[in-house]
């Protein structure tokens, strides 16, 4: 007789059942990805996934964990294709195989596997590629990609020239170099109107991307995958500081509706720090934690030396969550005040 | 109609209750034997009263109450006690426990049944006779019922609630009670009234049991009290005492109060109805409602005297072939029964045959991934998944920080932990062991106490005994000195003047060099004595750490099994 342990009804859940739900949320944004820039993602997804799960698989055999349940549980393939998404798609497939790894090896495996993480290990991935290959990390395709299927695996592959024509900066690198070549010579407003380079709102062609991701992450939360409070927090405050600064001073900041599509905003606020694992838990928390993000990330992006802050602001805020979960306790049911 | 209050958390597994609603109650007839355990409530163990070779009438009573909270035994039938002693019991440790074991007559012969006028009786008298009539918490609980059936003296009681939410899924006996028997639980329920006073009853039922709530409705209608009954919305743990006062009343009653301190007390449905036939019928409590579900035939509930053997009562719903173990309860906080052979005691308010099929095994355990589905489903906002890396750490200091003895159990956040865990497994070990250390350092603490005072019972015996030799080694030279003054005195001698005070000086002077001695001996004594304190307590202490340390590696191979 089986003595499992009360509860013997139990909802249908699993970790895997998590992971899927995540991916699928993904979908759509890389649909979108793949018209508007091109077919080159889907090679960088797969080079990704093949990668994460071979070193899982290596990872959990010299920890002496059952390979099975770990590499059903989409784990590492959410963290491949989270690396691949925040890539240049036209990055050489080392490059991400290189992100990819220190992201399940050392951001995850080595201290200690699922669950156990403090860092989102695809930002981990991020943060290192920029700082080791700040110029590959750089070069991110203006519009559509104006070459076939095959050349653009080429390019990944290393069997065709990288062509630096192909390849420029991102709409958000774009506006603050111009911002700082230009001195008080120049607004935003005419820089933005340069559809060619920002689309119509954002950014051109990536704008679309972002409102995919929206569109995923909206649905993750109806799922109940992510709860409300950590994407809310993060756009609010992300909205918040950029419209401020953009009342007081139009012409040299940008629009809060340009710094909520462009870079990876949308992906961060849905997909990134909602990573369960290293981001607060307590509702109070993930406000919190998603507001920080959410600051962080445009203090970064404007005023510091990258072109996107995303990453170190999603970092920096792992650092604070224990922190920021020891300070955020709810009161518990019978102990709330006025009780 | 009264506007409810929401609980947070919870969930809404399958409720499974239709099945075992298509027949009315039915006797369930005689068992073979009944074995009718005298530990049935919370509390006291009651003494037994019988003996092997006793002929016993059903409702007669075999189990004294020991104490206050204590509730009294009853034979459930006719027949001959057979057997006093330890016999297996419903519990998950499969442990044996002191039984009355009764062979019937299959005459069923009550004892001469009188009932209790009770506008005569005072309260005391009417909580005393509860007592003796075995009245207990049916909900599961089984708190001897009379103990709760005192009002706070600084708090005015506000509401009585009637539980009547049965929310765990399967379970249907209070259904069918209200449905049959309504009259008889609002009756129950107004001799509650009579004894606590309170402002409003309100008797909650879960709404997908419309029957019963009209049944109620149309006994309280009938009774012409003014009870409430108030339909909650369905789900989990809606029925749980503090999740259903909180519905209706608004009220949180925290893990460190009484309800009554907020001026709210809760009773079963089943619990009013068994209290008002022991006092309007003069019927202890000798048989429950039982439902009989899960893999059988004919899924039913039935009255069943308390003692039957499971195997027997879950023999007359068809258990099905692939049928593996029994479950007690319900499937979030019931128990597979180590034994078929278990009685049913006055807790036992379903029987789940149990398969594979119906409950599948869960996956193997992931690690958790802080997802936080287990505090949202928390109906006590506790945020199980700390308390699950701090009960796996075997750091209990912080699983209390972390409020783990607010947690009711319920099993909501094993419900839905995508990494299967078995959260309440690891909160019930963290609450045994932590329960464990205290009555291991209680325990420390009075043997070091009982130490201590030995130590300074023998000392101050010591020092007794070193006075009393000083006094008589004092009086001694003082008679000596006398005599030598005496014989001196006798003589003429010139030195007499100064010497005469030489006795008494003397002995002055040596009763102080005794005392002198004995405390130096004392002293060297209570220095000599502490290393061997520490050289004496060190190996109780030590063997106590290694039976603690023993029992931890035995739980951690465990966890690694599962």
């Amino acid at each position: 007789m089986d003595f499992s342990s009360p509860p013997y009804a139990l909802k249908e859940a699993s970790v895997t059942r998590v992971m899927t739900r995540v991916l699928l949320a993904l979908v759509p944004a890389i649909a979108v990805y793949v018209s508007v820039i091109g077919p080159a993602i889907l090679v960088q997804l797969g080079v990704a996934s093949a990668v994460a799960l071979a070193g899982e698989a290596v990872m959990l055999r010299i920890r002496g964990k059952p390979l099975a349940p770990f590499l059903t549980d989409g784990s590492a393939v959410v963290t491949a294709w989270l690396v691949a998404l925040v890539f240049p798609p036209l990055a050489p497939w080392w490059l991400v195989a290189v992100g990819v790894l220190f992201a399940i090896v050392i951001a995850k495996h080595l201290y200690g596997g699922l669950g156990q993480n403090p860092f989102n290990p695809a930002m981990v991935a991020f943060a290192v590629c920029i700082v080791s290959f700040p110029a590959l990390m750089s070069q991110w395709p203006n519009q559509g990609l104006q070459l076939g299927f095959a050349e653009q695996a080429g390019i990944i592959f290393g069997f065709l020239p990288r062509v630096d024509a192909l390849t420029a900066a991102t709409p958000l690198d774009a506006l603050k170099t111009a911002l700082k070549l230009s001195e008080d010579n120049v607004n935003v407003a005419s820089l933005l109107a340069d559809q060619t380079v920002y689309g119509h709102f954002a950014g051109r062609g990536w704008e679309w991307i972002a409102l995919a991701y929206l569109v995923g992450g909206l649905w993750m939360w109806q799922q109940r995958v992510i709860t409300w409070q950590i994407p809310l927090a993060f756009i609010g405050a992300l909205g918040a500081i950029s419209g401020a600064l953009w009342l007081y001073h139009p012409a040299q900041f940008a629009s809060p509706l340009f710094h909520l599509f462009s870079g990876s905003a949308m992906l961060g606020a849905f997909f990134i720090a909602t990573d369960p694992v290293s981001s607060a838990t307590t509702p109070r928390g993930k406000l919190v934690f998603g507001a920080g993000a959410g600051l962080l990330a445009y203090l970064i992006r404007v005023f510091g030396g990258y072109p996107d802050g995303v990453a170190f602001a999603v970092l920096l805020m792992n650092l604070c969550v224990p922190l920021i979960d020891l300070y955020t306790q709810p009161p518990i049911f019978g102990m709330k005040d006025g009780q | 109609m009264r506007s409810l209050f929401k609980f947070k958390g919870g969930v809404k597994p399958p409720t499974q209750k239709t099945q075992s609603v298509g027949e009315p109650i039915a006797a369930a007839p005689l068992p073979s034997h009944v074995s009718i355990p005298l530990h049935q409530s919370i509390g006291g163990t009651p003494r037994p009263i019988v003996q092997a070779g006793d002929r016993v009438l059903k409702g007669q009573k075999i189990g004294e109450a020991d104490g206050w909270i204590s509730a009294a035994v009853h034979a459930s039938t006719s027949g001959t006690v057979v057997h006093v002693g330890p016999q297996v019991v419903p519990h998950p440790s499969g442990l044996a426990a002191p039984c009355v074991v009764i062979e019937p007559d299959g005459l069923d012969t009550w004892i001469d049944r009188q009932p209790v006028d009770i506008s005569a009786l005072t309260p005391e008298a009417i909580r005393e006779a509860l007592r003796d009539a075995g009245v207990v918490g049916l909900g599961g609980a089984v708190f001897p019922t009379h103990g709760k059936l005192t009002a706070s003296k600084t708090v005015p009681m506000e509401e009585l609630v009637i539980n009547g939410a049965e929310c765990e899924p399967y379970i249907t006996c209070d259904d069918l009670l209200m449905r049959e028997r309504a009259e008889d639980v609002v009756r129950g329920a107004a001799l509650f009234r009579d004894l606590l006073q309170p402002k409003r009853v309100l008797i909650g039922i879960e709404d997908n049991k419309p029957e019963a709530v009209a049944a109620m409705a149309a006994a309280v209608k009938a009774a012409g009290e003014g009870f409430e009954v108030v339909a909650v919305p369905t789900r989990y743990p809606a029925g749980g005492a503090k999740q259903l006062i909180r519905v209706l009343t608004g009220k949180e009653v925290p893990a460190a109060k009484r309800s009554t301190d907020l001026g709210v007390q809760c009773f079963n449905v089943a619990t009013a109805y068994t209290a008002w036939r022991a006092l309007a019928y003069g019927e202890p409590v000798v048989s429950r409602v039982v439902t009989v579900t899960g893999n059988v035939e004919r899924p039913r509930n039935y009255e069943v005297a308390i003692g039957t053997p499971f195997a027997e009562l879950l023999a007359l719903t068809g258990p099905r072939a692939d049928t593996q173990g029994i479950i007690m309860g319900g499937p979030m906080m019931g128990f597979l029964v180590p034994d078929a052979q278990v009685p049913v005691v006055k807790a036992t308010n379903c029987l789940i045959a149990h398969s594979t099929a119906l409950f599948p095994p869960p996956p193997p355990e992931m690690p958790c991934i802080r997802c936080g589905e287990c505090a949202r489903a928390c109906p006590h906002e506790l945020q199980p998944f700390e308390m699950y890396w701090f009960s796996r750490a075997k750091n209990f200091g912080k699983t209390q920080e972390y409020n783990i003895f607010d947690c009711i159990e319920c099993g909501c956040c094993s419900f839905v932990c995508p990494s299967r865990i078995p959260l309440v497994q690891y909160f019930r070990f963290a609450k045994s062991e932590i329960w464990a250390r205290e009555a291991e350092k209680n325990a420390a603490e009075s043997a070091k106490a009982r130490f201590e005072f030995k130590q300074f019972r023998d000392e101050r015996e010591k020092q007794e005994k070193a006075e009393k030799l000083a006094k008589a080694a004092a009086a001694q030279a003082a008679k000596k000195a006398a005599e030598a003054a005496a014989q001196a005195g006798a003589g003429e001698n010139p030195a007499t003047d100064v010497p005469a005070l030489d006795p008494a000086a003397q002995a002055e002077a040596a009763k102080k060099a005794t005392i002198q001695a004995a405390m130096e001996r004392a002293r060297v004594q209570r220095e000599a004595a502490q290393p061997r304190n520490i050289e004496n307590l060190s190996p109780t202490q030590e063997a106590q750490v290694a039976s603690v340390d023993a029992r931890r590696s035995d739980t951690g191979e465990n966890e690694n099994n599962q």
